[in-house]
């Protein structure tokens, strides 16, 4: 009873409150990091330095009027939102932070797999949001997004292949485990791997420069046009969710997860002093940084260009990753 | 038809209505687009949204009243509009401007252009997704706004030109303080360059967008840098020279494909030939008075006069009728540049896909204010 549900429920409950207000204080790490790189200073008034900002920029949205423009589809208006968070949220589930079995609320021996199809769901909130707004730019956008996050996600999946075929092990615990044991963080020998699971992360999270579904000035806001208050907030919260999940499932695949750099260098061993989780975080957050940096720099693909690269560039070298680490496998 | 077989789906185009409420139509600008799927099949452009009359206005106002009118119609390049309206009402009363007048009004329409350039830049920019040059291009366009308003006073609609002259010498030291702006900006420059003209995302989106051949642009009425983009060499500084700019060293930047970014790569070049004539200006800036022989009461004879500027928007032209009796002009006409060049829109538009339609309606350059006047 304790060790089959008490606890389990207990780390989700840690676990979603962990997530939710990580999103709020990342929202306001993008503001300042891009801030910054504009010469501006971002949020100063709430708290110092701006700090608050994160939870009164919530309670500004809770209390906000929730409007359902009449022409819409009621239903799928109000399941599109939660359509989209609750994947980005459940993705969590098998997401470990540590080694120990403290740190993850599952570890289920398909756990890449896992992580994959829950992702895939979001989509449909974001199609169904176009869909169900009954309204035009949304319509656009919401086309855009499911030929857009559709492709990238095969890209994604056929380079995931290839650490999969690298690790032996489709756990995320295994994942890490063997990178321990092969003494190497995978983001060294599978670097084109690593490069386009970057690229497919910033275009299933609809991140610049591939943020076409709701390119502002294009689509004044894209799929999520209509909707505002809570329910667009709900939007919003998938989106960083999903930024931190794949920052986090990239870290652990490609960068070792809670492991220290050189995990089989003795010489390195005082940095052990550092809890696996630290490491962990660390890391995610150096993700977290590059999404926002990239963000601040870089102007949008065209919908056309965003297409070519994910069909003709991304997957064919996804493939012939699976087969040049399908050969090396076999030979050494 | 009866001899088709039905489409399975059904498809029609789709219209969508861009504007006027748009965060990249650049004011008030509504476009009617159709669309067959993202691309663009047919586009109507509507405008008249700020319109408020000014040319109608001008009728009933005094000579000198109608400069700050004419502050309202580009308000974010109200000097070249000063400039326009005063030296045709100057041609019209055949009143010699000062040299040292003319030279300040040099400086001033030249600041003024890379003010509105830095405007231009960010926000197209910014229609394209790189947001940070918007940022970065606003820092500079406040430098700007800070010497235009030490020299008149106000940041946007500056009323910074009298007939026959200018209202104000300039402050001491400002003459300094621009020469100061001029190094800061070269060193701006590249930074804008940086980001964007060798960044692949950039040329993908620019080059081979909105083509169009010189013999067309020419056709269409287009003028300013859309116009020399195409490399057709039309440059009023050049072919008919105003102000001092005939005592100035400066190129005009050609493009050759006619695309957006050559019409980008036009403007930034255009930003180091301003800072040229400025410094040049700035070096030979000649003693003496800044108003003209003006008499108290402004009565032109009878007649019309046209007269015409480079504006950082393109050829910016004033007709003039007066009829000799009154003290305010009888007719009065703007050939506005943003108005022409929207001329140009459709035509660039159609066969584009949605995204490129924002992009192309920054690289015209357009400020809805000197559209419907």
């Amino acid at each position: 009873m304790l060790d089959t549900l008490v606890i389990p429920l207990l780390k989700i409950v840690v676990l979603l409150n962990a997530i939710l207000i990580s999103v709020t204080f990342m929202v306001l790490m993008e503001r300042k990091v891009i801030a910054w790189a504009q010469s501006r200073l971002g949020p100063m008034r709430v708290g110092p330095y701006g700090v608050l900002q994160a939870i009164v920029d919530p309670i500004k949205l809770i209390l906000k009027e929730d409007i359902t423009p009449v022409k819409a589809d009621k239903m799928l208006f109000s399941l599109a939102p939660i359509l989209s968070l609750v994947p980005a949220l459940v993705a969590f589930a098998v997401v470990p932070f540590g080694g120990d079995e403290l740190f993850y609320v599952a570890d289920i021996n398909v756990g890449l797999l896992f992580f994959l199809s829950v992702t895939s769901i979001g989509v449909y909130g974001i199609i169904l949001a176009g869909w169900a707004s009954n309204s035009k730019y949304p319509l656009l956008a919401s086309l855009r997004a499911s030929a857009q996050l559709i492709s990238y996600e095969i890209a994604v999946t056929m380079t995931l292949v290839s650490v999969i075929l690298t690790s032996g092990t489709l756990s995320m615990v295994g994942i890490v485990e063997a990178q321990l044991a092969d003494g190497v963080w995978y983001g060294f020998i599978q670097p084109v791997a690593f490069v386009l699971v970057m690229i497919g992360a910033l275009a299933e999270t609809n991140r610049v420069p591939f943020d076409l579904p709701e390119a502002e000035t294009e689509l004044t806001g894209g799929f999520h046009t209509e909707y505002s208050g809570m329910r667009f907030s709900l939007f919003f919260l998938a989106e960083y969710a999903n930024i931190i999940v794949i920052s986090a499932v990239t870290a652990l695949l490609f960068f070792g997860g809670w492991l220290r750099p050189f995990p089989n260098v003795e010489a390195l061993a005082f940095l052990d002093i550092i809890p696996g989780w630290i490491w962990l975080f660390g890391k995610i957050f150096l993700f977290l940084y590059l999404f926002m940096w990239i963000r601040a720099t870089l102007p949008r693909y065209r919908y056309d260009q965003l297409m070519r690269i994910g069909w003709k560039l991304l997957i064919p070298i996804a493939l012939a990753n699976i087969v040049v680490t399908g050969i090396v496998k076999v030979l050494v | 038809m009866a001899t088709q077989s039905a489409p399975i789906f059904d498809t029609d185009e789709l219209v969508i209505n861009m504007g006027p409420q748009h965060p990249s139509t650049h004011g008030v600008l509504r476009l009617v687009l159709k669309l067959d799927g993202e691309r663009v099949v047919d586009c109507d452009t509507v405008m008249g949204y700020v319109h408020r009359g000014i040319e109608k206005l001008s009728e009933n106002r005094d000579w000198t009243q109608i400069i700050l009118l004419t502050d309202r119609m580009d308000y974010v390049a109200a000097a070249t509009n000063n400039l326009g309206y005063c030296e045709t009402v100057e041609k019209l009363l055949e009143v010699e401007v000062p040299r040292r007048a003319r030279y300040i009004r040099t400086i001033l329409a030249e600041l003024q252009r890379i003010g509105s350039h830095c405007l231009w830049l960010g926000t197209h920019a910014m229609d394209i997704g790189a947001m940070t040059v918007l940022l970065y291009a606003f820092r500079e366009r406040e430098l700007v706004l800070d010497l235009f308003e030490e020299y008149c006073g106000a940041r946007l609609t500056y009323n910074s030109m009298r007939i026959g002259g200018l209202p104000l010498d300039i402050p001491s030291g400002w003459d300094q303080k621009v020469r100061a702006f001029c190094d800061v900006m070269e060193t701006k420059l590249p930074e804008y360059e940086e980001l964007l003209t060798n960044n692949r995302i950039w040329l993908e989106r620019t080059r081979g967008v909105g083509v169009i051949s010189g013999p067309d642009a020419t056709a269409l009425g287009l003028c300013g840098p859309p116009l020399r983009g195409s490399g057709v060499y039309r440059d009023v500084r050049k072919d008919e020279p105003y102000a001092a700019y005939d005592e100035f060293d400066f190129e005009v930047p050609l493009g050759t494909q006619g695309d957006t970014y050559d019409r980008y790569l036009i403007r930034l070049e255009e930003f180091r030939q301003s800072i040229r004539i400025i410094r040049q200006a700035l070096d030979g800036l000649p003693e003496g008075p800044i108003m003209g022989k003006v008499p108290r009461l402004l009565k032109p004879k009878a007649g019309e006069t046209y007269h015409a500027i480079e504006s950082p928007k393109g050829e910016l032209g004033y007709f003039i009728v007066s009829d000799g009796r009154a003290t305010n002009p009888y007719r009065l006409r703007v050939r506005p540049p943003s108005f022409c060049n929207l001329q140009g829109l459709k035509p660039l538009i159609v066969g584009h896909l949605v995204a490129d339609v924002v992009c192309l309606i920054g690289t015209i350059d357009i400020v809805l204010g000197e559209v419907d006047r």
